[in-house]
């Protein structure tokens, strides 16, 4: 994975494979510390796998025999001097915490997190996504169901409108300064 | 400084695409969209499934198509990862292996466009329940 844009698409599409209606992404910027918290209302996991998931050779897919996403991201994390933190409970979902070193030389750059939240936001049907980012006293949040309070019915998954998101959240990010480096 | 887009902006962009939608469905052919399944499993995100998605997004909005790109799990092609599917109006879903966006170019201007058949179809392999029972 060469940027955490991607990291955090592969892990919103591992709360989207466990049915979750909702899902909140928070990136938060501090000093020293870059955060990303997903947490989502999906089938969650019992003691026991929890345990596993971390293991790139565990999965819960029968289709093919390895599990890549988790341990990818806790690599990075851990390369950063930081960790990666797994909660999870049956029925009741799963809250994923990574911690990265913001400025440690081998943190990949966060990519286009500005499409990649537009893409996340419109193109996963019957999710509720909430994208949230904080850096000191500013946060910038938006929703797929304030998107489609808005477009009432016209269809959230037009590409004229992931476009439009995309600028929208890259024209927000920048009007609040914040920068991920 | 320019302003910066809101909510309210795509609420006054929603008029024009309202306008289209309901042209659609006045005719006589109401399933007029483009669909694009993106595969977004690990595989194809480490393979650039994400910047094809971004791509394919921009180019359908530039060139105004009228199409929905959504995501979808791991399709079991990992071999060929970035994988999408591409459904025309009235035609079965195709899908496309290894697509980068010079690929997704080639795709959108003669298949999507045109209509004509281009390289790096995967073949199907795999049947609907539904269409298992026809039989």
């Amino acid at each position: 994975m060469k940027d955490l844009s991607m990291h955090i698409m592969d892990i919103v599409q591992n709360s989207v494979r466990a049915q979750a209606a909702n899902i909140t992404l928070t990136i938060t910027v501090e000093a020293s510390w870059l955060i990303l918290k997903v947490c989502d209302d999906g089938t969650g996991m019992d003691e026991a796998t929890l345990t596993r998931v971390s293991d790139p050779f565990y999965t819960s897919r029968s289709t093919r025999k390895v599990g890549m996403g988790l341990p990818l991201i806790k690599q990075t994390a851990e390369q950063t001097g930081g960790s990666l933190q797994l909660e999870s409970a049956i029925g009741k979902g799963t809250k994923v915490t990574a911690r990265l070193g913001r400025r440690h030389i081998d943190r990949p750059p966060m990519g286009n997190i500005a499409a990649t939240a537009a893409m996340m936001i419109t193109g996963n049907e019957g999710v509720n996504l909430v994208f949230e980012v904080k850096q000191d006293d500013a946060v910038f949040s938006i929703s797929t169901r304030e998107v489609k309070d808005v477009l009432g019915d016209v269809d959230i998954r037009l590409a004229s409108v992931t476009s439009f998101l995309k600028d929208m959240i890259r024209e927000n990010l920048e009007e609040l300064n914040i920068e991920f480096d | 400084m320019s302003k910066v887009k809101s909510l309210s902006d795509l609420r006054k962009m929603r008029d024009e695409l309202q306008a289209k939608v309901s042209l659609r469905e006045k005719s006589d052919h109401p399933e007029k969209m483009v669909q694009v399944k993106v595969s977004m499993a690990t595989c194809g995100i480490a393979s650039g499934a994400k910047e094809v998605m971004n791509h394919l997004i921009e180019e359908m909005d530039h060139r105004a198509i009228d199409a929905v790109v959504t995501q979808t799990g791991c399709m079991g092609y990992c071999h060929a990862e970035p994988t999408i599917e591409v459904t025309l109006p009235g035609s079965a879903p195709v899908v496309f292996g290894h697509v980068d966006n010079k690929k997704a170019d080639e795709i959108i201007e003669k298949y999507v466009i045109r209509g004509e058949l281009v390289d790096g179809i995967i073949p199907v392999n795999y049947e609907t329940v539904k269409e298992n029972k026809k039989e």
